[in-house]
């Protein structure tokens, strides 16, 4: 028989094994050693991914939770250790990703005396979790992770802590584990209220301009095929939130476009003028909302969230449905009847068309200049496999590969919407290729983002992840520059990057390079970095002063949207 | 927005650190907590919190929900001061000589109900239980005589219906947890 009175590190490894971890992303350390030691002889079970800085380790995590749907597992050492996650913590929170953290902590003897290394880690991330909590005796390590898994992964998913005492780590115990099933206080599955759908199907009879914007929330429920069913049965238009991309596919006709500061004129313009919007799974936040007082003036809104805290929260709506996302999509399809308003329709088609000609064409087919970070993207996307997946950093590089990459299968787009964190681009993109070793991971990341955790290229060289980087390579911050130059007199104050030559980085890390500057070497320069499933880094030159639109300003109403630095779109006009 | 006094009840489970958990929401919001008290309720296990704020109702309903959503927290009430029956304790200290020297000050404690609960040599403590305007109006009227301390606790309340509120609540969630458990078994 197995002998289960083991140390409470063993106990760890072998729970984490129960709730079906194999991967884990980590970094080693005094007060989690013995967890480590451990480790040591479960190798086999347990793939340690040793990445070159902790906030490279949470990032991974979540790229690999948000691909594969599972909770994605960090282990740190205690203090320092702790405290490089947390920007992790506050990104998965914020973008609702399944993560759990173990992190080392001093010995309960030491707890609150300024011990080395001691930081105190639950208080910390009291703000940026689901769920925190400190263990420091052996026993009371199953049932913690067994928590930790259930509660991460169930309801809203989101990231948990647990802060384990070195003495528990060491201490010895019986093992055994039972997987949580329930909790009292805590009831992550609401029930659909049969009369809340027709009333929904109801308001869809009698609208003349309905649309559907699909959030986050219906990735994460894998509500794809039902919003689609919803959709084509009802005829109704969807758009989708940044982070709700690839939950339709790009080329749909009922695909409209995304909604937001960046997002395409159809839907936008269309939040001023529909009757009814359901959107489901996403917060209503500012970047999606604009001006909270003008947003949907003509709009009863329904809204499906999971979360009933975020139900009028933001907005007031017409309708809160307390659901997930596809227990909601799969209930309305049945009782959903065919809409029929083409000319409401047609309105989206009509400014996709002006948006195309005025926005689009202009980078997807320009006739000099240096290269458009959207041509790239484009191409990169015409040549990927059709389920590659399109990770981000932040800024520019973000909003034109949201706005640029094609999307045909689902969880396609992954990216740090709520938080917006530089630095999650390049670490996201190893978890995302590690959780799916058969898809085209391209990465899109500026040069100022990359340079915020490019020491994980290490990592990439270590376990040859074969992530694909296009570093949209401007010498700016340019997200910044941009709103410097339209609202700041062009006063680029602490903007502009000096940048060192990060082929010559990339290759001293082993990885193969290419640089592309002209619009004539672009279509090769792609070709050589897909020739096969290792690691590359494309540096591509893009013009300083590139800017992204349609922009809506922060704060305003929709009525209003730049088309380009002089020219303005007035929806209602 | 109308901005008045209101109480929170909080009903959850046993558990280290909720408290600043807690605290925290409604410090990103904005909100000052006027008083705070936690206490065992008639339901074994279950812990009771009694919060007050000054704040406008719309603002607090949101920060109720998010205090929900703690995985430890059973449920959240907020009440207008008309949905519950509440009191306060205050505690004042005076110098024992002024029950000898001030003969207001025996007047003062016969005509607000107060009460004496210690004498000692040097001082003497007063009780005083009811309403916030009730011990203040006490307050007011002691501090002309050095008063020595003063303290005044969080509110206590129980609610106009028959029965704590979090009962159907329990008896929803013990179902529904026995359900899965059958199911799983
Ligand atoms: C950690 C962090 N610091 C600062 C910012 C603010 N910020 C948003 S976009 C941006 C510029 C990004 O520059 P770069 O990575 O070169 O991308 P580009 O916009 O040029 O594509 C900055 C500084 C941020 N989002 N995250
Ligand atoms: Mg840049």
């Amino acid at each position: 028989m197995e002998n289960n009175h083991i140390s409470g590190a063993e106990a760890l490894l072998k729970s984490l094994i129960c709730e079906g971890v194999d991967t884990i992303f980590g970094y080693p350390g005094g007060q989690i050693i013995s967890v480590y030691d451990k480790l040591y002889d479960y190798t086999d079970q347990l793939h340690h991914i040793l990445v070159r800085h902790e906030q490279g380790a949470i990032h991974a995590a979540q790229g690999y939770a948000r691909t594969t749907g599972r909770p994605g597992v960090v282990i740190v050492t205690s203090g320092p250790g702790a405290t490089n996650v947390i920007t992790g913590l506050a990104d998965a929170l914020m973008d609702n990703t399944p993560i759990v953290v173990i992190s080392g902590q001093v010995a309960s003897d030491f707890l609150g005396t300024d011990a080395f290394q001691e930081a105190d880690v639950v208080a910390m991330t009291q703000q940026a979790t689901k769920w925190a909590i400190q263990i420091r005796r052996p026993e009371e390590i199953p049932a913690a992770v067994a928590r930790a898994f259930y509660i991460a992964s169930t309801g809203r998913p989101g990231p948990v802590v647990l802060d384990i005492a070195k003495d528990a780590q060491v201490g010895m115990m019986d093992w055994s584990h039972e997987r949580c099933r329930a909790i009292r206080s805590y009831d992550p599955c609401p029930k659909i209220n049969p009369q809340d759908i027709d009333e929904v199907a109801q308001l869809l009879e009698t609208a003349k301009k309905p649309m559907i914007i699909a959030g986050h929330g219906v990735m994460i429920a894998n509500a794809e095929k039902s919003l689609l069913e919803v959709a084509e049965k009802g005829n109704i238009p969807v758009a989708t939130t940044l982070l709700g991309l690839s939950t339709i596919p790009s080329d749909h006709p009922l695909n409209k476009g995304m909604v937001g500061m960046h997002g395409n004129l159809g839907p936008n313009s269309a939040s001023l003028e529909a009757d009814l919007i359901i959107g489901v799974g996403l917060r209503f936040d500012d970047r999606v909302v604009g001006d909270f007082n003008a947003y949907a003036p003509n709009a009863r809104i329904v809204h499906v969230d999971i979360e009933s805290a975020e139900l009028n929260r933001n907005i007031k709506t017409f309708k809160a449905i307390h659901a997930d996302a596809d227990d909601f999509f799969k209930a309305l399809s049945e009782k959903i009847k065919p809409t029929n308003n083409p000319e409401w329709l047609a309105k989206f088609d009509t400014r996709d068309k002006f948006e195309t000609e005025k926005v689009i064409n202009p980078i997807l087919k320009p006739a000099e200049g240096p290269l458009h970070m959207g041509e790239v993207i484009r191409a990169v996307a015409d040549a990927a496999p059709k389920n590659a997946i399109c990770v981000t950093d932040v800024g520019q590089n973000q909003m034109f590969a949201a706005r640029y990459f094609r999307y045909h299968a689902d969880k396609s787009f992954l990216s740090s919407g709520g938080l917006g964190t530089m630095g999650f681009g390049l670490p996201a993109a190893m978890g995302a290729k590690i959780g799916a070793p058969d898809r085209t991971v391209c990465l899109f990341v500026g040069d100022g983002g990359l340079q915020m955790t490019i020491q994980e290229l290490g990592t990439i060289m270590a376990y040859n992840i074969g992530v694909k980087i296009i570093l949209l390579n401007n010498d700016y911050l340019g997200n910044v520059r941009q709103w410097q130059e339209l609202f700041f007199n062009s006063r680029f104050s602490q903007t502009p990057l000096v940048n060192p030559d990060f082929n010559k980085i990339a290759e001293a890390y082993g990885i193969r390079t290419g640089k592309v500057t002209r619009r004539e070497d672009l279509a090769d320069a792609i070709a050589d970095m897909l020739s096969d499933d290792k690691a590359y880094l494309l540096n591509a030159a893009i013009g300083s002063d590139e800017m992204i639109f349609p922009m809506i300003a922060a704060g305003t109403s929709y009525e209003k949207i730049m088309i380009s630095k002089n020219e303005n779109y007035f929806p209602l006009k | 927005m109308e901005t008045k006094l209101y109480t929170i009840t909080i009903f959850s489970e046993n558990s280290v650190g909720l408290l600043s958990r807690v605290s925290l929401i409604f410090t990103r919001r904005g909100i000052n907590i006027e008083s705070i008290s936690a206490s065992s309720c008639s339901i074994p296990g279950v812990t009771k919190w009694i919060i007050t704020a000054f704040t406008n109702r719309e603002l607090l309903d949101q920060v109720a929900k998010q205090v929900e959503r703690c995985i430890e927290v059973l449920k959240v009430f907020v009440y207008d001061d008309d949905e519950i029956i509440y009191q306060e304790v205050a505690l004042y200290k005076i110098e024992t000589n002024l029950l000898f020297e001030e003969p207001h000050v025996e007047r003062i404690i016969r005509e607000h109900s107060a009460r004496i609960l210690e004498i000692k040599r040097d001082f003497t403590v007063i009780e005083k239980t009811g309403h916030y305007r009730e011990t203040e109006a006490l307050f007011e009227e002691l501090k002309r005589f050095n008063l020595k301390q003063f303290v005044r606790s969080g509110r206590v309340i129980v609610t106009q219906s028959p029965n704590e509120y979090i009962t159907d609540y329990l008896v929803e969630q013990n179902r529904r947890i026995n359900k899965i458990n059958d199911a799983t078994e």
